[in-house]
C-alpha cells in the first residue's frame, strides 16, 4: 500500500525533517524522497509505504495537511494506484 | 519513484488542487422491477427496504475510496427503474407517495439526488405512464432530493408529440408549485430524447430495464483541468495540436474515474457499470466548460466558431476517454448547462450566448437546452415546441438531447434565478414569443427517420 506524498510552496528550513517527522510517528516508512525546483516552487516528493502505518488514512492526511498550514506550504497524499492509471497505458 | 515522473506526479496534484479534478459522481443504479405490487403501500415500502439495503454503504464506501486514495468525489447518488413501470400494477396508487419512498430512502442512505420517478413513452403511454407525468409537479414540490425524467422520443420510434404538449405544462406546473422556492422543482426534471438507460448524472438519470439489478456507474469531470492544459498552448498552435492536448486529458481523467469505479464496485460487491465521460462543469470560477471554449480563441461563448469549437471539445473528450475505459456510457460528451457553468452565465449575462445558440450547440454536444431559465410568462405550449426542436435534433442524429428549462415564474428576462450550490444561478435568457401552439395542439407522433432503419 503506496503512496505519495507531495509538498509545495515557497522553501524553508526543515522541510524534510518536519514531514519525516510526521511520517516517523505514524510509523510510515520513506522508501524515496526528490527535490526539484519548479516554475519558481519548491516542490518535494516523497514515496511511502503504508501497510505499517498506525492510524487510519484520515488522520494522516489531517496531520500532513496541518503541517502544511504551519509551514505555508501545500502537502497532499495520494495513493500511487491513482497516478498508474493516469499516467501509465 | 523511477517509474513516475516528477512531472507527472505534480501535473495530477495540480489538477485535483488547484484546477477543480474530480470524480463528479458515484451512481448506484437500483432495479425497482422486483417492488412491483399492486398495493401501493406494500410496493413503497418494498422500495424503501430495496434501496436502503442495496446502497446501506454506498455513501461510506465511497467517502472512503476518496480518503484513502486522495480523489475528491463529489456526489453519491442513485438512480432507479422509471417508477411508471411500477404504477402499471397499482391503479388506484398516489404516484407521489412512491416518490415520498424514494425521499426517504435517499435520505436515509445519506445521497444527495435520487432519479428515476419518471417514465419512457417515447412511443407512447402504456398503464401508470400518464398518471406518473401528472403527478411530476406535485412530487417534486414535496419532495427534496428525487429527479424526475421523461423519455418523449427516440431514433427508433419518433417523437411522441402528446407527450411533448403535456410535458411543456408540466415543465410550467413544476415551476409555479415551487415558485417560492426559486422554481427548484422544474431544475429537477428533464425530458430527454434518447435518454440513455445508464446516465449516472442528475437530473436525468435512470436505471434502465435492460440493466442488472444492481450495479456501479461513475461520472467523471475535469473541464478546469483541460482549460488549464490548453492556456499552456500557445495561441497560435494549429487546432489538430489542440485536440490532441484535449485527448490526453481526458484520457488522464477518464482513467481516474475508471480506477474509483472499479474500487467502489469491488468494496460494494456489485457489478461495475460505467465510465460517463462528461466533462461537466460545475458554477465554481474556471471550472467551466464556455471558459474552455473561450480558451481556444473564442472572445466569448456563443459567437460565432462556438458550435465548431464545441464539437472539435466533444470529439476529443470521447476519443481520450474511450480508450482510457474499458465500458463507456451514459451521456459521454460535454455538458452545456447555462446555471451550472460559470462562463455559461457570464456569457448570457454579456449578451453573446442566446437560446437559439444553445440550440446549435446540442446538435454537436451532449444533452441539450440545459438548466436555462425562462420568462416567467412562457407559455406551455412555446415550451412544448423547444422540447420538440431539441427531440428532433436528438432524433435525427441518433444522439441524446434533453430539455431542462426553469420557467421563472413572476419574473422577466434579465432578472436572475439563483439555486444555490451546484445547480448554480442564471440569468433569465429571453425566448421567441411567437407561438407553436396549433402545432403542439395537433398532437399525433412524428414519424422515425430514415436513420431509424439501420438493419
Amino acid at each position: 500500500m503506496k503512496a505519495v506524498i507531495t509538498v509545495v510552496g515557497k522553501d524553508t528550513v526543515g522541510v524534510v525533517a518536519r514531514v519525516g517527522g510526521v511520517c516517523g510517528s505514524l510509523n510510515i516508512n520513506i522508501e524515496d524522497i526528490t527535490q526539484s525546483i519548479m516554475q519558481e516552487m519548491f516542490c518535494m516528493i516523497m514515496l511511502v509505504d503504508l501497510s505499517r502505518c498506525t492510524a487510519p488514512h484520515e488522520q494522516v492526511r489531517a496531520a500532513l495537511e496541518q503541517l502544511g498550514k504551519e509551514m505555508g506550504m501545500q502537502v497532499t497524499i495520494t495513493r500511487l494506484e491513482v497516478f498508474e492509471a493516469m499516467h501509465h497505458i | 519513484m523511477s517509474i513516475l515522473n516528477t512531472r507527472d506526479i505534480l501535473e495530477t496534484i495540480q489538477m485535483i488542487t488547484d484546477e477543480n479534478l474530480d470524480v463528479r459522481t458515484v451512481t448506484m443504479g437500483i432495479s425497482l422491477l422486483d417492488c412491483i405490487d399492486p398495493d401501493p403501500k406494500r410496493a413503497c415500502e418494498k422500495i424503501y427496504n430495496k434501496i436502503t439495503t442495496k446502497a446501506a454503504r454506498l455513501v461510506p464506501v465511497v467517502e472512503q475510496i476518496s480518503a484513502d486514495y486522495g480523489i475528491p468525489i463529489v456526489n453519491k447518488r442513485i438512480s432507479v427503474t422509471p417508477i411508471a413501470m411500477l404504477l402499471g400494477a397499482a391503479p388506484e396508487a398516489d404516484p407521489v407517495d412512491y416518490a415520498k419512498a424514494l425521499d426517504k430512502a435517499a435520505k436515509a442512505v445519506g445521497v444527495n439526488f435520487i432519479g428515476g420517478f419518471g417514465a419512457l413513452v417515447h412511443k407512447g403511454f402504456s398503464a401508470g405512464d400518464e398518471r406518473l407525468i401528472d403527478a411530476i409537479p406535485r412530487a417534486l414540490a414535496e419532495t427534496d432530493v428525487v429527479c424526475s425524467s421523461v423519455n418523449i422520443g427516440s431514433t427508433k420510434s419518433g417523437l411522441n408529440m402528446d407527450a411533448i404538449a403535456r410535458m411543456g405544462q408540466v415543465v410550467r406546473q413544476t415551476a409555479e408549485l415551487t415558485a417560492d422556492r426559486q422554481c427548484i422543482g422544474a431544475a429537477k426534471l428533464v425530458v430527454f430524447c434518447n435518454a440513455p438507460e445508464d446516465n449516472p448524472f442528475m437530473a436525468g438519470a435512470l436505471h434502465g430495464p435492460g440493466e442488472p439489478d444492481c450495479v456501479v456507474h461513475v461520472g467523471v469531470s475535469g473541464p478546469g483541468a483541460v482549460r488549464a492544459a490548453l492556456a499552456k498552448l500557445p495561441k497560435d498552435a494549429p487546432l489538430d495540436q489542440v485536440a490532441e492536448l484535449i485527448k490526453r486529458t481526458a484520457f488522464k481523467i477518464t482513467r481516474m474515474g475508471q480506477l474509483v469505479g472499479n474500487l467502489a464496485a469491488q468494496q460494494l460487491g456489485v457489478p461495475f457499470g460505467i465510465v460517463d465521460l462528461s466533462l461537466a462543469p460545475t458554477p465554481a470560477v474556471g471550472d467551466s466548460v464556455a471558459n474552455i471554449l473561450e480558451e481556444m480563441g473564442l472572445e466569448s461563448c456563443g459567437c460565432c466558431g462556438t458550435t465548431a469549437a464545441l464539437a472539435l471539445l466533444n470529439d476529443a473528450v470521447k476519443k481520450g476517454g474511450v480508450m482510457a475505459s474499458n465500458h463507456v456510457g451514459g451521456l459521454s460528451g460535454a455538458f452545456i448547462p447555462v446555471s451550472e457553468d460559470d462562463g455559461m452565465i457570464k456569457a448570457a449575462e454579456r449578451g453573446s450566448l442566446c437560446l437559439e445558440k444553445l440550440e446549435a450547440m446540442t446538435a454537436v454536444c451532449s444533452v441539450g437546452i440545459d438548466m436555462v431559465v425562462l420568462p416567467g410568462d412562457t407559455p406551455a405550449a412555446v415550451i412544448s415546441g423547444l422540447i420538440a426542436d431539441e427531440a428532433a435534433i436528438g432524433m435525427v442524429n441518433s444522439k441524446t438531447t434533453a430539455v431542462r428549462v426553469i420557467p421563472a415564474i413572476g419574473r422577466k428576462a434579465g432578472e436572475i434565478l439563483d439555486f444555490g450550490g451546484l445547480l448554480g444561478y442564471g440569468p433569465i435568457m429571453p425566448i421567441s414569443g411567437w407561438s407553436p401552439e396549433v402545432f403542439v395542439a395537433r398532437g399525433g407522433r412524428i414519424p422515425a427517420p430514415m436513420q431509424a432503419l439501420k438493419n
